[in-house]
């Protein structure tokens, strides 16, 4: 029995003092290879008497798993950090930049159209499109602008040569040609908005020779101006994310509805900064009106039989009021920093579940 | 348009304050653009008399001057060199505030004389910008008064926005009476009796329209005025006209002006000794023209009503005299003119000559055709009291035009419109109000528009008078029902694909841009464009006279712009329109793109890669996967528009449609830009994009069946001809077994050493997936045989050894 304590001693000893697995590999050989200490206890087992033979025997199988036990600790030891040490080597500068991955932006324009279309299908309404060269009589005649009236020459129209027959197609001077090609199209009832390019020849600080409208289009048999003051309030503070927008309606005039009337929303000046809501100022941001019953007429519509709303508003213009962008012209002249900055990131969708506020 | 509040109180007997009736003004639907009280800061400022200006003892340019302030005597240093003893002027005492300054006046001491109060010029009063001196008053200004009163300053001047519809609101009176209707006050009697006319007029009318042309003139009237004496217009019309923006030029015309401000009604005035005969209304002859009052010539062409007499015309019908038989200070005989004109007429006479002016912009927009009775009585009664001297009968042309019109009003039809409720008393009472005269109940009333509201013509129309007048903050807000629980989408699937379009590309790193559907015709032309028919005949500069046939241009003339600031790297789209002709159809929606110079700033990782044409074409292909487009279908042919470098580029087909084109922008047209760096793009047609086939067994996608046995992937290389394209030799590879080869792929295209001249090695891998078995090595060995047989039948390719 002495033996096997002094193997075992010395053994576990070796294999402690072992400092990698080549030295841990030699006292594996030295105790339980083939010429190995341990392994030469059990070629003496044989000699013995059967029952010395037993509690010797069970001795050297304690003593060989014990060996065996250490062995796999030391090697994990070993093995750990081995891997540490290499690991340590294979060390490298991560506060270098990453890989550049460049980040795209999507336009204000584009932004607006999608969070005011998300607002408008929360009331029913579908998108309407329309082409951007008309005729005089989708954007003004069946709109009842008679010809030379005062009212068309505001309009500032953008005009394409004569055809042979002596008539000039114009560019759309507002969204409004569509919600005659609608109600030509489709039986009531209707609820349209329809966000597209308008044109209208004038430049300066705060006119674009082309710019943005969305028009909206309600008719049925019922739809009255209690129901356009109740959209139209209930688009603006959605839009502009105040819950108590004052809103006002004022009596105006478009050749195309009737009552007209123009739409403001309240805001504040104090301290030079313009604040959407409350306040004692206020900020004209579109027009609406009843559909003149002239209008239902000419695309075969009765006017005894339905009515309804419209509205026109400038889509750069509530861009620029909500999101604080102070100039028009920019919005066309494509400067990456100015894109960069009041542009909105792809994912960024304005959705009703995730909120219409970039 | 522009009036004083004592102006409009001359027609509306109110006690409303100026904010009340300003509010109101805004909404009835007659715009506040301003209100300008010139004299709400000069209440304090009174005219004194200066009883004695002597020298400062300590100061050689100041003196001391006594000053009666009205009962009271104060002294006030002064340093004007025109402050005398004897002079009338305008006092400030201590305490007011003087707004040429922005200082408070304090009691003071100056160099040891008291001063309490000070003589002001009229730049410390802010009503001009002298300061030569002190304002000197007239001998007979009255001691003690406010100066804004005796200046006719103490007016505010509110200025209001008059849609196209209300030309009743181009006279104070029409205004007067919208405020009288809403409540603000009663509107005054108006005195247009008829003055009795002391003689014939000697000038009468000759109106000279062929038969067909006779609306051009329904009615004039005429008055001959004899013995006046011209010369200023008094005071108070000088003051109204000044400060409204008119500039006071004698009584006659001043006259005329001001009953066009007040009343709405445009008035002519002929000296009348210059006119030689009867006055003439007629079209004007071909090479006829005029020297207009603005001291213009005008052409006119036959189309044009002209005025004037057997000499010649010289007037432009409802638009502007002419110098030849205008009024003078000499003046002695006048004759008036008080015409109904073809509005139409006019608006295109003015168009076409561009003259503007306060007559034109009240006739286009239409007059009361009752006027030439009444605006000749009103003009003759202020000639007659201004003037003095004695008018005609008037004389009168033309049969006038039918104005009195029935129109049917139902009240229910209030409520059903607006959604308000309004009694048909209020309703009646309203209309009576505005001048409309109503007739029978309820769902029976007839309503006849008084005859300055041309624009009322329907039903609709007089709801929208009871309603505004009412006020449109009594209708009620309704939220719209909501057509469904649940929305359903707004956009259609063509729709939707647009604004995937946009943040697929963005999703890329790409910035969009929103730029003009118009650029300049040069370039378009080079862009396939540029063709007659969509040139802008009045475009707004040289640079925007064309459709854009393409989107590219506009992106390659920004990112030109952007590389002037420096910017390096530039990754641009638009996602909008283009034209090819002036129809619906011509207009296509175009995902175009644009990628100039590296692919992203210097980096510590890897070399800087310029731009190529496989950029562009993974934009486009990427676009097209997010677009549902069966991409690996596409195939790409050498034909891509002469924009691009032609060995550079190509077009994406699907079948024998055109998707896309992509590839390196042509050098020749960089150049024109004057872009350094280079540049690819894509344009992608996103309506040619097919849909996808429509669903109809509902949403369940096809069921997945991954096989269970182990893919292998073989590569291969082939030498073939320089020019054989790679599509093809994939195409090949992966046809050679359709059911087994699950994928192909170019990993290597080498030419050079080792393949022969005119040759390349082009190497792929192809993976081989197996689906009842895993394949033996025979099975491989026969998929690679076939794979090598295909490539070589159809690109004629060997096995590289």
């Amino acid at each position: 029995m002495d033996a096997i304590d002094e193997i075992r001693e010395r053994t576990l000893a070796a294999i402690v003092a072992a400092a990698d697995p080549g030295q841990l590999d030699a006292v594996r050989v030295a105790a339980i290879g083939k010429k190995g200490d341990v392994t030469g206890l059990m070629k003496t087992l044989g000699g013995l008497e059967p029952d010395a033979r037993r509690a010797f025997g069970q001795a050297v199988n304690q003593l060989k798993d014990d060996v065996q036990s250490a062995l796999d600790a030391r090697r994990a030891v070993l093995d750990s950090a081995a891997l540490d040490a290499r690991l340590m080597a294979e060390r490298i500068d991560v506060t270098k930049p990453a890989r550049f991955q460049g980040q795209g932006r999507i336009h204000p324009i584009s932004r607006t159209i999608d969070e005011l279309t998300a607002i408008f299908t929360e009331m029913g309404f579908t998108v309407a499109e329309g082409p951007d060269i008309e005729t005089d009589f989708y954007n003004f005649k069946a709109l009842n602008f008679p010809d030379d009236h005062p009212a068309r020459q505001e309009h500032d129209t953008f005009y394409l040569p004569p055809d042979a027959e002596g008539s000039s197609k114009v560019l759309r001077t507002h969204t409004s040609p569509v919600q005659i090609r609608t109600m030509e199209k489709v039986t009531p009832p209707i609820r349209i908005i329809v966000p597209g390019r308008t044109f209208r020849s004038d430049h300066d600080a705060t006119h674009s020779p082309m710019f943005h409208q969305v028009e909206g289009l309600v008719i049925d048999k019922k739809t009255h101006m209690g129901h356009l003051k109740g959209c139209l309030i209930d688009f603006c503070r959605a839009f502009f994310d105040v819950d108590d927008l004052p809103v006002r309606f004022r009596p105006s005039y478009f050749p195309f509805t009737e009552p007209s009337a123009e739409v403001d929303i309240g805001c504040s000046r104090d301290g030079g900064g313009l604040k959407i809501g409350g306040g004692d100022d206020w900020l004209e941001i579109l027009g609406s009106g009843m559909v003149h019953p002239r209008v239902l007429e000419y695309c075969g519509v009765d006017p005894n039989e339905y009515q309804g709303f419209a509205f026109g508003m400038g889509i750069e213009r509530i861009t620029m009021l909500k999101y604080g962008i102070p100039d028009l012209r920019p919005f066309y002249d494509s400067d990456l920093r100015w894109l960069r900055h009041y542009g909105f990131l792809p994912l960024q969708v304005p959705t009703i579940a995730e909120g219409l506020n970039g | 348009m522009k009036f004083t509040l004592k102006w409009l109180k001359e027609h509306l007997d109110t006690d409303a304050s100026l904010q009340e009736i300003t509010d109101a003004l805004t909404m009835l639907g007659l715009e506040l653009e301003s209100v300008e009280d010139r004299g709400a800061a000069l209440t304090a400022f009174t005219i004194a008399h200066v009883i004695e200006a002597k020298q400062h003892p300590n100061a050689d340019r100041l003196r001391v001057c006594m000053v009666d302030v009205g009962g009271e005597t104060v002294q006030v240093v002064c340093g004007a060199p025109n402050a005398r003893t004897g002079m009338k002027g305008v006092f400030a005492p201590a305490g007011a505030f003087i707004p040429g300054t922005g200082i408070e006046l304090k009691p003071g001491n100056i160099r040891g004389e008291a001063s309490n109060g000070m003589l002001c010029s009229e730049r410390e009063l802010m009503i001009s910008e002298d300061h030569d001196g002190i304002i000197d008053l007239p001998e007979d200004a009255p001691v003690g008064a406010r100066y804004v009163d005796y200046a006719g300053i103490d007016d505010p001047v509110i200025d209001i926005a008059i849609t196209p519809n209300r030309a009743d609101c181009l006279g104070v009176r029409g205004v007067a009476r919208d405020l009288a209707a809403a409540g603000l006050g009663t509107l005054k009697p108006l005195d247009s009796s008829p003055v009795d006319g002391q003689f014939d007029s000697p000038i009468n009318w000759q109106i000279e329209f062929a038969d067909d042309q006779q609306h051009l003139c329904p009615l004039v009237a005429g008055r001959y005025f004899r013995g006046v004496t011209n010369g200023p217009s008094p005071k108070w019309m000088q003051d109204r006209l000044i400060a409204v923006g008119l500039r006071p030029i004698s009584a006659l015309v001043d006259i005329t002006n001001y009953v066009m401000l007040d009343v709405g009604r445009p008035l002519h005035a002929y000296d009348a000794d210059k006119v030689d005969g009867d006055i003439i209304i007629r079209n004007a002859k071909p090479g006829e023209k005029y020297l207009a009052l603005n001291g213009r010539e005008y052409n006119f062409d036959p189309e044009m009503i002209v005025i004037g007499d057997q000499h010649g015309p010289d007037d432009l019908a409802g638009i502007m005299g002419g110098e030849r038989t205008g009024c003078s200070d000499d003046t002695t005989n006048m004759f008036l003119e008080v015409a109904i004109f073809d509005e139409t007429n006019v608006a295109a006479t003015g168009r076409k000559l561009n003259v503007l002016s306060d007559a034109r912009y009240r006739f286009e927009r239409g007059l009361d055709q009752t006027s030439p009775y009444w605006g000749t009585e009103l003009a003759t009664k202020l000639v007659l009291e201004i003037c003095g001297g004695t008018a005609s009968t008037v004389v009168m042309a033309g049969p006038g035009r039918e104005w009195q019109r029935q129109i049917g009003l139902r009240h229910s039809r209030i409520k059903a419109l607006c959604g308000v409720d309004i009694s048909e008393a209020d309703a009646k009472r309203i209309l009576g109000a505005l001048a409309f005269e109503v007739s029978g109940d309820g769902e029976t009333m007839q309503v006849t528009p008084p005859p300055w509201r041309g624009d009322i013509d329907g039903e609709a129309d007089l709801v929208e008078e009871i309603v505004r007048i009412n006020g449109f903050d009594k209708i009620a807000a309704v939220s719209l029902s909501r057509p469904h629980v649940i929305s359903r989408p707004a956009l259609s699937p063509a729709q939707q694909r647009v604004r995937k379009a946009r943040r697929t590309l963005a999703g890329r790193g790409m910035v969009e841009a929103v730029t003009f559907s118009f650029m300049p015709g040069a370039l378009a032309k080079r862009f396939g464009g540029g063709s007659p028919a969509l040139h802008l005949v009045n475009p707004i500069s040289s640079d925007l006279d064309v459709m854009r046939p393409s989107i590219l241009p506009n992106l390659l003339s920004a990112a030109a712009q952007n590389l002037n600031q420096s910017v390096t790297e530039i990754a641009l789209f638009e996602v909008g329109p283009q034209y090819a002709d002036d129809t619906p159809k011509g207009q296509a929606i175009m995902a175009t793109g644009l990628r100039i110079g590296d692919t992203g700033p210097r980096h510590w990782s890897h070399d800087a890669r310029a731009v190529d044409a496989y950029d562009a074409k993974a934009d486009a292909i990427a676009l097209l996967d997010e677009l549902g487009a069966p991409t690996a279908n596409l195939q790409v042919s050498i034909d891509a528009p002469d924009w691009y470098h032609p060995g550079r580029s190509g077009s994406l087909r699907l079948g024998p449609n055109v998707i896309a084109w992509f590839g390196e922008i042509h050098p020749a047209v960089l150049q024109q830009l004057d872009i350094k760096s280079p540049a690819v793009g894509f344009e992608l047609f996103i309506e040619r994009v097919p849909m996808p086939k429509s669903k109809r067994s509902g949403h369940a996608k096809a069921m997945l069946s991954p096989s269970p046995f182990q893919p292998v992937t073989r590569d291969f290389a082939f030498i073939v001809d320089h020019d054989v394209a790679a599509e093809n030799l994939l195409r090949a590879a992966k046809g050679a077994d359709k059911d087994l080869i699950s994928g192909v792929g170019l990993f290597d295209d080498y030419q050079g050493k080792g393949v022969g001249d005119g040759k390349k090695s082009l190497a792929i891998w192809v993976t081989l997936q197996p689906k009842t078995a895993t394949l033996t090595e025979d099975e491989i060995n026969s998929a690679a045989d076939r794979i090598v047989a295909a490539v070589a039948k159809s690109c004629g390719g060997e096995l590289r050894g």
